[in-house]
C-alpha cells in the first residue's frame, strides 16, 4: 500500500521560526559582525548580505561526554603498517591531553567557528537598528498612483462579479426561514389533527377532514412559494479607494572637493553618504539624492562625477550652501518633500567664509530641512568653521548635528550617534 | 538476456509522479519476494527548501519551535549552498504509514533508489527490529507530536518564550538521560495525553507537595540509619525531574515530559545506526540489482545509481582528511552482504566461526538477525574476519598511565575476537555515555541533588559537565552535585552553584585556631 503524496506546495518555510530565535539568541555577535563589515566592505557591496561567524563554542549544546583520559579504546579502519604490540608516541604532550584520532567526531566540537549568511535585509535590519530618523516624515498625498483598494465591508448592491456567496447565501436561509416559519408550524399542527382525526374509529367528521385536508394543501404551496433566493438576499463585496500616503525625501550631499581633501576623505565621505541613503530608503519609497562638489564654486554633478572627477582650489563652503537653497526653492517645495542633507569637509575654510555659512544655514536651509548631519573628516584641531558650526548647534539642536571622522572605522559609530534613538 | 527482450521502464532521467509509482509497485514486487514486511508507504515529494526544513527538525516531521532547530537549519543550508554536501537523500519517518521523502530536484534514478532504501530498507526495519517494536509506536509518533508543538506554543503564550525556550535548553541537555533503558514504557497517544494532562497536572503538584510537607518536619526525629531518597539510583534523570522536582510548576513538568518522551521515540535509532543503514543500503542494492536483470532499468539507470550508491558506502581510512569515524551505510552494508555470502559460500573459516548459520538460507538468516539485534550485539554476533580484513580494523589502547598508545589487535587471526568486542563496545550506548544517575537528594536538609558518575575505565567527564550541571540546577532550582566515582572513591566533585572556596580570612582564622 502506498500513498504518493505532492506536497511541494506547502509551506517552504516551516523553519523560519526557528531561524529568527537562533538569530536572536546570537544578536550580540552578529551585531559584532555587521559593524566589522561596514567598515571593511566596499562601497559598491555596502548593503548585501553577511557571513557571520560565531565561535563554535558559544553555540555549543552542553551534554554529558567523556573526556579526555582514562583507559580508552578505540578501533579504526585502514590500518597499513601496524602490527599488534605496536606502541606509537603521543602526539603533542603529556599524559592525559592524547586522545586518539576518532575522538574529535565522539565529542562534535570542533574549534572551527560556526559560520552562516544572513540576507540583506537582516543586515540592513542589524545595521540600523535601534536608529531613528529625527523629525520624521511629512507625508503628503500625492496623485493617482498612489491609491489603494481596501476591503470595506459588505454592502447590499454591487455588481455580479463582487458577489458575496457565503453571506448571499445565509441572508436567503434565514429570510426562508422567517417567511416559511409560521406556515410550517400550522402546517404540522394540522397534519397532526388529520392524524389523530384518521385514527378515531368512529364515523370521520368528513367536513372536518376534508377542511384541514384543503389547509395543508394550501399551506404546502404557500411554502412552495417562497423564492429560494431573492434580489433582496445579494450581498456584494465593498471595495473603496483609499488614497495612499506616499512619504519622499530628498538627500543633499554636499562635498569639500578642494585641494585639501584627499582621496582617502573622499572615500570615508562617500561611505557615510552611503550609510545615510541606504537608512532613508528604509524610511522612504522614493528618494531623491542630489549631489553637490564645492571647491571655491559649488556645482551639481552627477555620482560619478561626485566621486571620481579631481579638482583643487580653495575652499568656499557657502557656496555649497547658497547653491543647495537655490535647488530647493527650485525643485523641491517643502511641503512635498522631506529634505535631508549631509555634508563632509575637511573643515579648511577661508576664514570670513564662515560666518557666512551659519547665518545660510540658520535663514535659508534649516528651517526648511529635517535634518543636516555635518561630518568633519580631519585628523586636526578644529578649525573656523567647527566653532561656527556649533553655534549653529546650540541653536537647531533638533535639526542639526555635527561629528568629527578621523578614521575609517569611526564611521559607523558616528552613524550610529547621529541617529541614536533618542527616549522620548 | 538480449537487449530485445530488455523493456525499461523509464529512459530518460526526468521522474513523474506515474513513474514512480510504476516503479514502486515494480520494486514493491521484488521487495515481497524477498519477504520484508513493512508499513503502508506515505511517498511525499517535497521540493530542497522543504528537505532543508526536515533536516533541520531533526527528524520530526512535526516540530515544536527552538533556536537549536534553527542553528541546525542555518549550519545545513549554508553547506548546501556551498554545495559543501548534497542533501541526504533519505528522511524517513518511523511512523504509521512511513513516510518518506522524494526531493524533486532529484533524478529519476535517485528516487528510485530512495524508495528502495527508505520505502522498503527503513520501512521494514522499523516494523520489524525488536527495539522498535518494544519501545516505540509507530501509529501515536505523529498525532503525539502535534500535540506537544501545540501545548508548547501554549505555553510560550502564556508564560512568555524565553521562559519556556530556557526550559527546553535545560531539558535538551539531558535528554540522553530521559530514556528508561529497560523498562517498557507505555505507548504514547495525544489524545489520550491531552485528555490524561490536565488531571496530571493537579495531581502532580500534589504528590510533590505530599513528598516535601510529609518529609521536612521530620527532621527533628533523629534516624537510625539516614535513609537515602531515591533508595535506588535512579538512571532516568529527566523523569526523576520531572516527577520530583519540588518547585516546578505543572506545565513546566510537562514539556520535560515532552522532551523525555521524545527522547524515548529515538533512542532506538540511536542504538541501531549500523543495522538500520545497512539493512536499507544492502536492500536497495538488491532489490535494483534485480530490477536491472529483469530487464526493467537501462545501463545508465546503474550507473548513475552505482555511482551514488559506492560514495555512500565510502570508508575513509583513518589517516585520511576525510575520516570521521566509521561510515554506520559502510560496515552495515559490508556486515549485510557479509551475511549472504556466508549462508550462500561459506568458507571453511566461516564455518569455523559461524557454524550456525553458514550454508543456510541467506534471507532467513538476514531477517533473523535484523529482528533480534541492536547495533552492539550485531557487531558481536556477526562481525566476520572477512569484513575485519576488508576494513583492515586495528585497535587501540590509549591510557594515560602508559607514555605510550598501544596498538592491541590488527585484522589478524590473534586479533579478530578482540577487534569484535571492541568495536561492538564502541556502540555500547551505556559505555559511549558517561553513566550518570540520581543518587540521593537531601530530603532532611537543604534538599540538593547529588548525581554519581560512575567512571567506565577511569574516563572523566568532560569540561561540558559543569555546563550542563547549571542546566539540572536551573531544573531542581536547590543545590547540585556531582561525583564522579571511581573505582568506588569520589574523583572529583562539581557543585552548581559553585561553592566559594575558603576565602583568604577564613584560613588565617582557621590557621590560628588551629595553633591555639
Amino acid at each position: 500500500m502506498t500513498y504518493v503524496i505532492d506536497r511541494r506546495l506547502n509551506g517552504k518555510n516551516k523553519s523560519a521560526v526557528n531561524r529568527q530565535r537562533f538569530l536572536e539568541r546570537y544578536r550580540k555577535h552578529i551585531k559584532g559582525a555587521v559593524s566589522d563589515a561596514i567598515r571593511n566592505r566596499s562601497i559598491t557591496d555596502m548593503d548585501s548580505g553577511e557571513e557571520i561567524s560565531i565561535p563554535r563554542k558559544d553555540v555549543s549544546e552542553p551534554r554529558f561526554h567523556h573526556g579526555a583520559g582514562g583507559r580508552q579504546t578505540i578501533v579504526h579502519p585502514g590500518n597499513k603498517e601496524f602490527v599488534a604490540g605496536d606502541k606509537i608516541k603521543r602526539q603533542g604532550g603529556g599524559s592525559g591531553s592524547g586522545a586518539g584520532e576518532g575522538k574529535a567526531s565522539n565529542t562534535g566540537e570542533g574549534n572551527d567557528d560556526f559560520v552562516f549568511q544572513i540576507s540583506q535585509e537582516e543586515f540592513l535590519n542589524y545595521l540600523f537598528e535601534d536608529l531613528e530618523l529625527p523629525n520624521m516624515l511629512k507625508k503628503k498625498l500625492l496623485g493617482t498612483e498612489s491609491f489603494e483598494y481596501k476591503h470595506a465591508g459588505i454592502v447590499s448592491d454591487g455588481t455580479p462579479s463582487k458577489l458575496h456567496i457565503v453571506r448571499s447565501m445565509r441572508t436567503s436561509l434565514s429570510r426562508r426561514i422567517a417567511l416559511g416559519g409560521s406556515s410550517r408550524r400550522r402546517l404540522k399542527e394540522a397534519k397532526a389533527e388529520l392524524q389523530s382525526l384518521l385514527e378515531q374509529s368512529y364515523p370521520h367528521d368528513q367536513k372536518h377532514i376534508h377542511d384541514l385536508e384543503e389547509e395543508i394543501n394550501c399551506l404546502e404551496a404557500r411554502i412552495r412559494k417562497i423564492p429560494f433566493l431573492d434580489p433582496y438576499d445579494l450581498r456584494y463585496n465593498l471595495h473603496v479607494k483609499q488614497p495612499a500616503p506616499s512619504s519622499q525625501a530628498v538627500m543633499f550631499c554636499l562635498m569639500d572637493v578642494s585641494g585639501s581633501m584627499n582621496q582617502i576623505m573622499k572615500d570615508m565621505a562617500k561611505r557615510f553618504f552611503v550609510l545615510l541613503y541606504l537608512f532613508l530608503q528604509r524610511n522612504y519609497k522614493k528618494i531623491d539624492v542630489v549631489f553637490i562638489r564645492h571647491h571655491t564654486s559649488a556645482k551639481e554633478v552627477d555620482e560619478e562625477e561626485f566621486f571620481y572627477s579631481r579638482e583643487t582650489g580653495g575652499t568656499i563652503v557657502s557656496s555649497a550652501l547658497k547653491l543647495m537653497s537655490e535647488i530647493i526653492e527650485d525643485r523641491y517645495p517643502v511641503t512635498d518633500w522631506n529634505i535631508y542633507a549631509a555634508q563632509a569637509s575637511d573643515g579648511d575654510n577661508w576664514d570670513d567664509d564662515s560666518p557666512l555659512c551659519a547665518d545660510l544655514l540658520k535663514s535659508k536651509i534649516l528651517p526648511y530641512t529635517q535634518y543636516y548631519a555635518y561630518v568633519e573628516i580631519t585628523p586636526r584641531m578644529e578649525q573656523a568653521l567647527w566653532k561656527q558650526f556649533e553655534q549653529v548647534q546650540e541653536e537647531y539642536g533638533d535639526h542639526f548635528a555635527m561629528q568629527k571622522i578621523m578614521s575609517v572605522d569611526q564611521i559607523y559609530h558616528v552613524f550610529r550617534d547621529l541617529f541614536q534613538r533618542r527616549a522620548a | 538476456m538480449t537487449s530485445d527482450t530488455r523493456k525499461p521502464i523509464s529512459e530518460g532521467s526526468e521522474w513523474t509522479f506515474e513513474l514512480i509509482e510504476e516503479y514502486n509497485r515494480e520494486i514493491g514486487k521484488i521487495a515481497e519476494k524477498y519477504q520484508l514486511d513493512t508499513y503502508p508507504n506515505q511517498i511525499e515529494v517535497i521540493s530542497s527548501e522543504q528537505m532543508m526544513d526536515a533536516y533541520s527538525s531533526v527528524g520530526m516531521p512535526v516540530g515544536y519551535h527552538h533556536w537549536s532547530f534553527g542553528k541546525q537549519f542555518v549550519s545545513t543550508s549554508q553547506s548546501y549552498k556551498r554545495g559543501e554536501m548534497g542533501l541526504a537523500y533519505e528522511i524517513v519517518i518511523n511512523s504509521n504509514p512511513c513516510i518518506a521523502y522524494l526531493m524533486e530536484e532529484n533524478s529519476m534514478t535517485m528516487q528510485a533508489l530512495v524508495i528502495a532504501h527508505a520505502c522498503y530498507g527503513h520501512n521494514s526495519f522499523f516494523k520489524n527490529n525488536y527495539l522498535f517494536k518494544t519501545w516505540t509506536d509507530a501509529s501515536l509518533i505523529i498525532d503525539y507530536l502535534v500535540f506537544a508543538k501545540n501545548y508548547i506554543r501554549q505555553c510560550e503564550e502564556r508564560y512568555g518564550v524565553t521562559e519556556v525556550e530556557e526550559l527546553l535548553d535545560s531539558c535538551h541537555a539531558l535528554m540522553n538521560y530521559g530514556v528508561d533503558r529497560y523498562k517498557r514504557p507505555y505507548p504514547i497517544s495525544a489524545a489520550e495525553e491531552m485528555k490524561r494532562q490536565k488531571e496530571r497536572e493537579a495531581y502532580l503538584q500534589t504528590q510533590v507537595n505530599e513528598l516535601w510537607r510529609a518529609t521536612v518536619p521530620e527532621r527533628a526525629k533523629p534516624q537510625k540509619e539516614k535513609q537515602r531518597f531515591p533508595e535506588e539510583p535512579q538512571e532516568n534523570v529527566l523523569y526523576f525531574i520531572e516527577k520530583k522536582a519540588p518547585l516546578l510548576k505543572p506545565w513546566q513538568r510537562e514539556v520535560v515530559r515532552i522532551v523525555r518522551k521524545i527522547a524515548q521515540y529515538f533512542y532506538p535509532q540511536r542504538q541501531t545506526q549500523v543495522m538500520n543503514e545497512g539493512w536499507a543500503t544492502f536492500w536497495h542494492y538488491t532489490l535494483l540489482n534485480e530490477l536491472y536483470d529483469e530487464g526493467k532499468v537501462t545501463d545508465g539507470f546503474m550507473l548513475e545509481f552505482l555511482q551514488s550508491h559506492t560514495q555512500v558506502i565510502a570508508q575513509p581510512s583513518f589517516d585520511s582528511p576525510y575520516y570521521s569515524g566509521i561510515n554506520p551505510y559502510a560496515l552495515g552494508f559490508a556486515m549485510m552482504q557479509d551475511i549472504r555470502r556466508i549462508c550462500e559460500n561459506p568458507t571453511p573459516e566461516d564455518e569455523k566461526w559461524f557454524p550456525d548459520f553458514a550454508g543456510t538460507d541467506w534471507v532467513k538468516t538476514l531477517h533473523f538477525a535484523m529482528e533480534n539485534f541492536k547495533d552492539e550485539s550485531f557487531v558481536l554476533q556477526f562481525l566476520s574476519p572477512k569484513v575485519i580484513r576488508d576494513f583492515k580494523l586495528f585497535s587501540i589502547l590509549n591510557d594515560d598511565h602508559n607514555t605510550h598508545i598501544e596498538v592491541t589487535a590488527i585484522h589478524d587471526d590473534a586479533g579478530y575476537q578482540l577487534i569484535r568486542e571492541n568495536l561492538a563496545a564502541q556502540y555500547n550506548l551505556s559505555i559511549n555515555e558517561p553513566n550518570i544517575q540520581v543518587y540521593d537528594v537531601d530530603i532532611t536538609g537543604d534538599r540538593s541533588l547529588t548525581l554519581q558518575h560512575i567512571q567506565h575505565q577511569r574516563q572523566p567527564l568532560a569540561d561540558s559537565a559543569s555546563e550542563v550541571l547549571k542546566h539540572i540546577h536551573r531544573l531542581w532550582q536547590f543545590d547540585v552535585h556531582l561525583e564522579s566515582i571511581q573505582e568506588g572513591r569520589v574523583e572529583q566533585t562539581l557543585h552548581c552553584p559553585e561553592k566559594p572556596k575558603p576565602s583568604f580570612d577564613d584560613e588565617i582564622m582557621l590557621a590560628q585556631l588551629g595553633l591555639c
